[in-house]
C-alpha cells in the first residue's frame, strides 16, 4: 500500500534494511542470548578440538592413579580422575563432545523428516494431509520416553541408534509447525501471483514456501536440540544410553552416583557442562525467537 | 457435548491399536524369545525341551495369531504374568499405582502453587530486575537436568545435613503407626517431590508470565481501566481469569506424565512407583509388564488429551466443540 504511493523519485533513495540485518540488531538486544551463543561457539570448538586440548585418552586407565576410588584434581590431571585412573578433564571434554552430536545430529535428522511430513501435508492437503496427521496423533499419543527407554534397552545402542531413536520421536511437532505454515502460505497472493507465471510445484516448495517458513523452523530447531541433549544425558543416566566405557555426560553422572559422599568433582563438572549446554541453547532459542518476531521490533 | 467426548473416545480405538501393534513389533523384533526366561539350566539347550517350551508359550504360532490372543486377552482385563516375579501384571501395576499417584498428584499440586504466582508477578512486573531474575530462573528450572537436581539435592540434605532419607518410601526396620507413619512417608516424599516439581514449575511459570502479558494487552482490559477500575480489579477480574486458561490446557496434558513421567526420578530415589517397575522392566526385558505400561501411559495421553480439551471448552464459554 505505501510502497504504491510513494513517490518513484523518493522511492529510490530507500534502501529498505536487509532481513538479516533486523534480525540480528534484534537479537543483539538479548544480552543473555549474545553471552549464551558465544559460550556455546567456545563449547563447540572445546568439543571438536578435544584431542587437542587433552594429552590423555579418555578411555586409557592410568594405574598410577587407579586406586578404587577418585583422584582428586592434581597438576598432572587438572580435574582428578575417576576410580578407575582415567583423566576426568578428558573425559569430560569427550563426554560434551557425544552429548552436542547426540543432540544436533538428532535434531537435523527430526527437523528432516518433520519438514517433508509437514510440508507434504501442508501443499497436497486432501487424504494425504489426513492420513499422515493420523500418523502424527499416533507418534504424539506414544509414551515417547518409555519407548525410548524400550528400544535403547532392548537393542543395545550404538550412537547412531541414539540418535535415530530420539529424532523418529520427536519430529511431531515441527511436522505440526511446517503444515501449519505451509497451510497459510498456500492463501497468499504471491502463490497465486507464482501459480499464474506457471512455477513447477517442487520449486514453489523449494524457493517460495519453505524460505518463507524457516524463521519458526530454526527457532524450533534450536530448542530442540537441549531437549534432545536431556534425554540422550537421561538415558545414559540410566545405563541405556552411550555404552560404556566410552564418555557421555550421563553416565558420568551414573557413575557419580556411588561417589556423592567422598569425591565432589565427579558429579559437579558433568552436571553443571550439561547445565550450560543446554541453558545456552534455551537462551539462544528464546532470543532468536524475540529477533524473528517483527512485532518486538523497535 | 456428550456426542464430541464419545466421538474422540471412538477415535481413540484405532490409535491405541496402532500403538499397540507397534510396541509389539518392536518386542517380537528383538533377537531370542521369551522361551529362554523359561529355561531349565539342565535341559535349557535340549531343543526338544525348548520346542516343549515354546509351544506351552504359544510362541510356535505365527506373529498375528499371538498378537490377536494378546489384545484379546487385554480386552478382558488380563495383562499376563511378569516374567520376573510370575505375578499377574495387573497385581503388580496395582502395587505401584498408588504410590505414583501420590508423589505425581503431589508435585503437580506444589508446581501450581509456585509457578502461578511467579508468572503473574513477573508478568505485572515486566522488564524489572524482579523479572530478569524469576525468568531467568525459570530457564535454568527447565535447563538442569532432573536427575542432577537429584543428586544435589541428595548430596545436600541427605548426606551432608542428614535431615531427609535418601531413598524409598518407608524407613526400613521401623514400624511406625498411625500419625508418625504418615509423617514418614512425607519425609521420604520431600525430595522426589521437589525433583519432580522444578522444570513443570519452571515451565508453568513461563507460560502464565506470557499469558498474563497478552491478556494485559486486549482492549477490554485497557477499556476496564478506562472505566475507572482500581488496578486490583483490573488484574484480579478480568485478567487473571483468562490468563489462566492456557494453565488448565498444561495440567491437562501433564495428567499422563504424573504416571509415567518420573522413570528418572522413582529409580534415583527407590520409590516404588510406576516408573521405576518401568525401567526394571525393561531392564529385565519383561515384555509382559512392558506392554502393560506402553498401553497404559497411551492411555492416559490420550485421556489427558480428551480432559485438556473438555476443560478449555468450561472455562471458556468461546469455544465450542460439535
Amino acid at each position: 500500500m505505501n510502497e504504491l504511493s510513494t513517490p518513484m523519485a523518493l522511492q529510490e533513495h530507500i534502501k529498505p534494511t536487509p532481513q538479516w540485518k533486523l534480525i540480528w540488531r534484534q537479537f543483539r538486544r538479548h544480552r543473555l542470548a549474545v553471552a549464551s551463543a558465544v559460550l556455546l561457539i567456545i563449547m563447540l570448538l572445546m568439543a571438536i578440538f578435544a584431542d587437542a586440548i587433552t594429552p590423555y585418552d579418555p578411555n586409557r586407565i592410568d594405574t598410577a592413579y587407579a586406586q578404587g576410588r577418585p583422584q582428586p584434581p592434581s597438576d598432572i590431571h587438572a580435574l582428578g580422575t575417576d576410580n578407575y585412573g582415567r583423566d576426568y578433564l578428558a573425559r569430560a571434554l569427550f563426554g560434551m563432545r557425544v552429548s552436542i552430536f547426540v543432540g544436533v545430529t538428532a535434531v537435523i535428522f527430526e527437523i528432516g523428516i518433520g519438514v517433508t511430513v509437514g510440508a507434504l501435508a501442508g501443499y497436497f492437503g486432501g487424504r494425504l494431509d489426513n492420513f499422515l496427521m493420523r500418523v502424527t496423533d499416533v507418534f504424539l499419543s506414544v509414551p515417547g520416553f518409555f519407548l525410548l527407554l524400550i528400544i535403547a534397552g532392548i537393542f543395545a545402542g550404538t550412537l547412531l541408534t541414539l540418535v535415530f531413536v530420539i529424532g523418529a520421536l520427536n519430529w511431531m511437532t515441527v511436522s505440526r509447525l511446517v503444515r501449519a505454515e505451509f497451510l497459510s502460505l498456500k492463501e497468499r497472493e504471491f502463490m497465486t501471483a507464482a501459480q499464474c507465471i506457471g512455477v513447477p510445484g517442487w520449486r514453489m516448495v523449494t524457493r517460495h514456501m519453505l524460505p518463507n517458513a524457516l524463521a519458526p523452523i530454526i527457532v524450533a530447531a534450536t530448542l530442540a536440540v537441549p531437549y534432545a541433549i536431556l534425554t540422550e544425558s537421561a538415558l545414559s543416566f540410566l545405563g541405556l544410553g552411550v555404552p560404556p566405557p566410552n564418555a557421555s555426560l550421563g553416565n558420568m553422572l551414573q557413575d557419580a552416583q556411588q561417589w556423592l559422599r567422598t569425591a565432589w568433582w565427579i558429579w559437579v563438572v558433568p552436571g553443571v557442562i550439561i547445565s550450560l549446554i543446554v541453558l545456552s541453547f534455551n537462551f539462544v532459542g528464546d532470543g532468536l525467537r524475540d529477533a524473528f518476531d517483527p512485532q518486538l521490533r523497535r | 457435548m456428550i456426542r464430541y467426548i464419545v466421538r474422540r473416545l471412538l477415535q481413540a480405538i484405532p490409535l491405541l491399536l496402532a500403538i499397540s501393534v507397534i510396541v509389539f513389533i518392536l518386542i517380537e523384533a528383538v533377537p531370542g524369545d521369551a522361551s529362554q526366561m523359561y529355561m531349565d539350566p539342565e535341559k535349557g539347550t535340549d531343543p526338544a525341551y525348548l520346542e516343549q517350551v515354546r509351544k506351552s508359550l504359544g510362541l510356535d504360532q505365527p506373529f498375528y495369531v499371538r498378537y490377536a490372543a494378546w489384545l484379546v486377552k487385554t480386552i478382558q482385563g488380563d495383562m499376563g504374568f511378569s516374567f520376573r516375579n510370575r505375578r499377574p501384571v495387573s497385581l503388580e501395576i496395582g502395587d505401584r499405582l498408588p504410590n505414583t499417584l501420590l508423589l505425581g498428584g503431589v508435585s503437580l499440586l506444589v508446581s501450581l502453587v509456585v509457578a502461578i504466582p511467579i508468572g503473574i508477578i513477573s508478568a505485572l512486573k515486566r522488564y524489572t530486575l524482579i523479572d530478569y531474575v524469576l525468568s531467568t530462573l525459570a530457564l535454568v528450572g527447565i535447563s538442569v537436568p532432573i536427575f542432577w537436581v537429584a543428586l544435589l539435592l541428595l548430596q545436600i540434605f541427605s548426606i551432608q545435613l542428614g535431615w531427609l532419607p535418601a531413598v524409598g518410601m518407608h524407613s526400613v526396620r521401623q514400624t511406625y503407626t498411625g500419625w508418625a507413619a504418615v509423617m514418614d512417608v512425607v519425609q521420604h516424599m520431600i525430595l522426589p517431590v521437589i525433583v519432580l516439581s522444578v522444570a513443570q514449575m519452571a515451565s508453568w511459570s513461563r507460560y502464565q508470565r506470557s499469558s498474563l502479558l497478552e491478556v494485559l494487552g486486549q482492549d477490554y482490559i485497557r477499556t476496564a481501566r478506562a472505566k475507572g477500575l482500581r488496578e486490583r480489579g483490573v488484574i484480579g477480574k478480568h485478567a487473571l481469569r483468562n490468563a489462566l486458561i492456557p494453565i488448565v490446557t498444561l495440567v491437562g496434558l501433564s495428567v499422563p506424565t504424573i504416571v509415567t513421567g518420573a522413570f528418572i526420578t522413582e529409580t534415583i530415589f527407590s520409590w516404588p512407583g510406576m516408573g521405576r517397575l518401568g525401567v526394571e522392566a525393561v531392564n529385565g526385558r519383561d515384555y509382559p509388564v512392558i506392554m502393560a505400561v506402553t498401553m497404559l501411559s497411551a492411555v492416559l495421553i490420550i485421556l489427558g488429551n480428551l480432559f485438556a480439551d473438555i476443560a478449555y471448552a468450561w472455562v471458556d464459554p468461546r469455544i465450542h466443540y460439535e
